[in-house]
């Protein structure tokens, strides 16, 4: 009785989860295999658009003879690469038409027009005619034949299918690619992009974790920029940086603190002193990491004043009795009890930054030095239009995220056991 | 020690009045006054005049008055003797300062002698400053959009400080822009399309997560910890890597252009973090209920519709709007699969529309407050079901 009981259980449960994982199995997990595939062959953007035959149909009258009625079938090839093999094609015609001139490769049976044409090359195109006539003397009705649509069939390859598989993609990735300078630009940004999110999160959450007038006001608009949709974020921090009339610029010329206005999206490099040394500042890269850690701050915030809510009062108020000032009741007591939450989120804040594709994409679209591998993937794939490219960088960044996991979950292991 | 104090409690309290008229002046300026220097050195010597005169004064004069006689001396000084602007700029300095001089009141010359009383005071004006410093980098922009959705192209490029709107003029000419972007880029069928994927995503993502969430929460069966752990590990998956071969396939399939095609991918895409939040919250609620419903022969249908639905309602609906949120602001897929104006969604079509260098700004601008309103209106409103449902499900990017 038992036994039946956990078996009707465990057949509930597979009927209850089995919508979403088969869901989330086909949209999510088959594509990355689907990437690895796709990664070893050389495809491009036209190439994946299955060929199909097509024609259009153009009904002619002829003059001086109302019974017979001309039609011109432009036959085609959609495709400019492929062939198309075994093209059949079928029409029908009203009960009342003859035909007056059958074409060898087609038979007409019972109304129908049937024609085999056998393979057609890539571009292949063909004007085919055929002459009908009413075989009672009635009008040709011009309308209704235009109305009914041939139907055409073909077999042709589909060229993710087949078994051609090459490492040029790779090698192109690795060596022709400017990999180092990519690897570089994304981790600049990630990794600053994360550190800075996270110590803002941290100044914040201290902040309204005190008490003052208008704290819940302040919380919900701290969290404005995580919440609102990036398009709208991301054009409205470009006309704010526009060189030319942006809102920033103008201030700052305004109160002559700079000379010239600076193009903070579209500059590479700006050159910088301090104390004597001279460096190059990745301006654009800089500034889209800005708007980076101004739209993901909000997220460290809620996390850390979550934290710091739960943190006892007892630990404060001995600490007051001991004398302690408020930066080393910050140091001591408020920052131990967060570095667990701080390493949760810079994981997750390093991972999605390493993904991020649509910040940098509207701010720049990858120009003046903002190339990371995920719009390298966007560039390559559609820009160029090289398929097989963008899903080898896909798997470039696949493989980095699984190496980053397994060193850091290594390393958190290493110190849960150190503890 | 004393006169040590002294002095690091008057500069932090005149930093601190610098960073606020400078705010101050900032907004001014975008209001089209034309002031073209902070003057931070005349407002540096009265802040700490200021500073010194408080300390010194004590509790001799009330407080109250003290302020108002500080912040008359700064406003007639600075104001009236040196810039020369109109009244309500002064009306600001003059509340400005009252605010400040309130600030500094609870400061006395007995406090700074305690120990780490410049501690104290520097973590004082530091959450001040960051109250103030946050607000107005975090507004700023959203006003900034706002705003100049209500501009002329030509008054932009003429004066591209002045932010300040004519109310005076026709409602027409003031809401041009939204009227534009509604009549010639049909920004009302993009608006449908967008309801539809979002309410459409969330409607779908419920009807799969409930019950899956409700096995791996109650049911034993065989792969159950997999599963959840999994659940995670798939959510942080990035997008980006998935895009080239659902483009492909989607292509192929024909699915590309549809509302069917976005539905599908926005399910999948937030059905881990649903199920893992929904999961939490049905253990969260008593075993009895359910055994108590089972001896009443009900069946699982009927338990997760009669009792785990009801209950959980506050998780589902915070659920259900962070899963709208995250359809409505969706950008990379919708990017990829659409390119028929006809299917856009609303954040497709602005960016359809910045890629034309023509278009005027400001009908850009009003199309961004048109996609970010619903979404600050929902936040705001349910902030508390929508605060849960971030940290629960706060891996998204």
């Amino acid at each position: 009785m038992n036994d039946t009981l956990a078996n009707t259980e465990k057949k509930t449960a597979y009927v209850l989860t089995l919508p979403a994982i088969l869901l989330v199995f086909s949209i999510i997990l088959f594509p990355i295999f689907a990437n690895v595939w796709i990664s070893f062959k050389e495809v491009e953007l036209k190439d994946i658009r299955i060929p199909e035959p097509r024609a259009k149909k153009i009904v002619k009258s002829i003059s001086d003879e109302p019974f017979k009625i001309k039609i011109l079938y432009k036959l085609r090839n959609s495709s400019l690469i492929q062939e198309i093999r075994d093209v059949s094609f079928q029409d029908n015609f009203p009960k009342n038409f003859e035909i007056e001139n059958l074409d060898p490769r087609c038979a007409y049976e019972k109304y129908n027009l049937k024609c085999e044409f056998g393979n057609w090359p890539a571009k292949y195109r063909e004007n085919f005619q055929v002459v009908f006539k009413t075989n009672d003397g009635s009008k040709v009705d011009k309308k209704n034949l235009k109305t009914i649509k041939p139907k055409l069939y073909g077999k042709s390859d589909n060229i993710l299918l087949n078994t051609n598989f090459t490492l040029k993609n790779f090698k192109k990735v690795l060596f022709e690619n400017e990999f180092v300078d990519l690897l570089l630009t994304t981790f600049y940004y990630t990794f600053f992009g994360t550190v800075g999110s996270i110590v803002f999160g941290i100044l914040t959450a201290q902040m309204v974790n005190q008490k003052f007038y208008g704290r819940t006001f302040m919380r919900s608009v701290l969290l404005f920029p995580y919440v609102a949709p990036v398009v709208a974020l991301a054009y409205t921090w470009e006309l704010l940086l526009d060189p030319n009339s942006g809102t920033l610029n103008s201030l700052l010329l305004n109160y002559q603190i700079i000379e010239t206005p600076i193009n903070l999206l579209g500059q590479k490099y700006i050159e910088i002193s301090i104390l004597g040394f001279d460096f190059k500042l990745r301006l654009a890269l800089t500034t889209v990491v800005m708007f980076e850690i101004w739209r993901y701050f909000p997220l460290a915030f809620l996390f850390i004043l979550a934290r710091l809510q739960a943190i006892p009062k007892e630990l404060y108020e001995a600490a007051d009795v001991d004398g302690a000032s408020p930066f080393q009741k910050f140091f001591n007591i408020t920052l131990p009890q967060i570095t667990a939450v701080i390493s949760i989120l810079f994981m997750i804040r390093f991972i999605w930054n390493f993904n991020k594709f649509e910040d940098v994409f509207l701010l720049t679209g990858g120009a003046s030095g903002t190339r990371t591998l995920p719009i390298n993937v966007y560039q390559q794939g559609f820009a160029i239009s090289d398929i097989g490219m963008g899903s080898a960088v896909s798997i470039v960044i696949v493989v980095l995220l699984l190496m980053f996991m397994f060193f850091y979950f290594k390393l958190l292991g290493k110190r849960v056991d150190e503890n | 020690m004393r006169t040590k104090n002294t002095i690091l409690f008057s500069l932090i309290s005149t930093f601190f009045l610098i960073f606020l008229i400078s705010i101050w002046k900032i907004l001014a300026t975008l209001q089209g006054l034309s002031i073209n220097s902070f003057n931070i050195e005349i407002i540096f010597i009265f802040g700490f005049l200021i500073s010194l005169a408080h300390l010194g004064i004590g509790d001799r004069i009330k407080s109250i008055y003290k302020s108002i006689i500080f912040s008359s001396i700064f406003v007639f000084c600075d104001g009236f003797l040196i810039q020369k602007l109109p009244i309500w700029y002064n009306v600001g300095v003059f509340l400005i300062l009252y605010f400040f001089t309130n600030k500094i009141s609870k400061y006395t010359f007995i406090g700074l002698k305690e120990e780490h009383s410049t501690q104290v005071i520097l973590f004082d004006f530091l959450t001040l400053f960051g109250i103030l410093f946050f607000s107005f980098v975090i507004l700023f922009p959203f006003y900034m959009m706002l705003v100049t959705s209500f501009k002329t192209q030509i008054a932009l490029l003429v004066n591209p400080l002045d932010f300040s709107i004519n109310f005076g003029q026709d409602i027409k000419d003031l809401f041009k822009s939204y009227f534009v972007i509604f009549k010639s880029y049909k920004f009302g069928k993009y608006i449908v399309t967008s309801t539809i994927v979002s309410v459409g995503t969330v409607i779908i993502t419920l009807l799969f997560a409930i019950p899956a969430a409700y096995a791996v929460a109650r049911l034993n069966f065989f792969g159950k910890t997999f599963l959840s752990t999994s659940i995670l590990i798939i959510y942080m998956f990035p997008a980006i890597v998935l895009v080239i071969p659902l483009y492909t396939i989607f292509s192929q399939l024909g699915l590309r252009n549809s509302i069917e095609g976005l539905l599908i991918v926005y399910t999948a895409t937030t059905l881990p973090v649903a199920i893992y939040m929904l999961q939490g919250y049905f253990k969260s609620i008593p075993k009895e209920l359910e055994e108590a419903a089972i001896l009443d022969k009900l069946s699982w249908f009927g338990i997760i519709t009669k009792i785990i639905i009801p209950l959980s309602i506050p998780a589902i609906s915070s659920v259900a709007l962070y899963v709208f949120m995250i359809a409505w602001n969706e950008f990379l897929f919708s990017l990829m699969f659409l390119d028929n104006p006809n299917s856009f969604t609303l954040s497709r079509a602005i960016q359809y529309l910045s890629g034309d260098a023509e278009t005027p700004r400001q009908y850009l601008m009003a199309g961004s407050v048109v996609v970010t309103l619903p979404v600050l209106f929902i936040f705001v409103y349910f902030e508390k079901y929508l605060v849960s449902g971030l940290t629960a499900g706060s891996v998204k990017g």
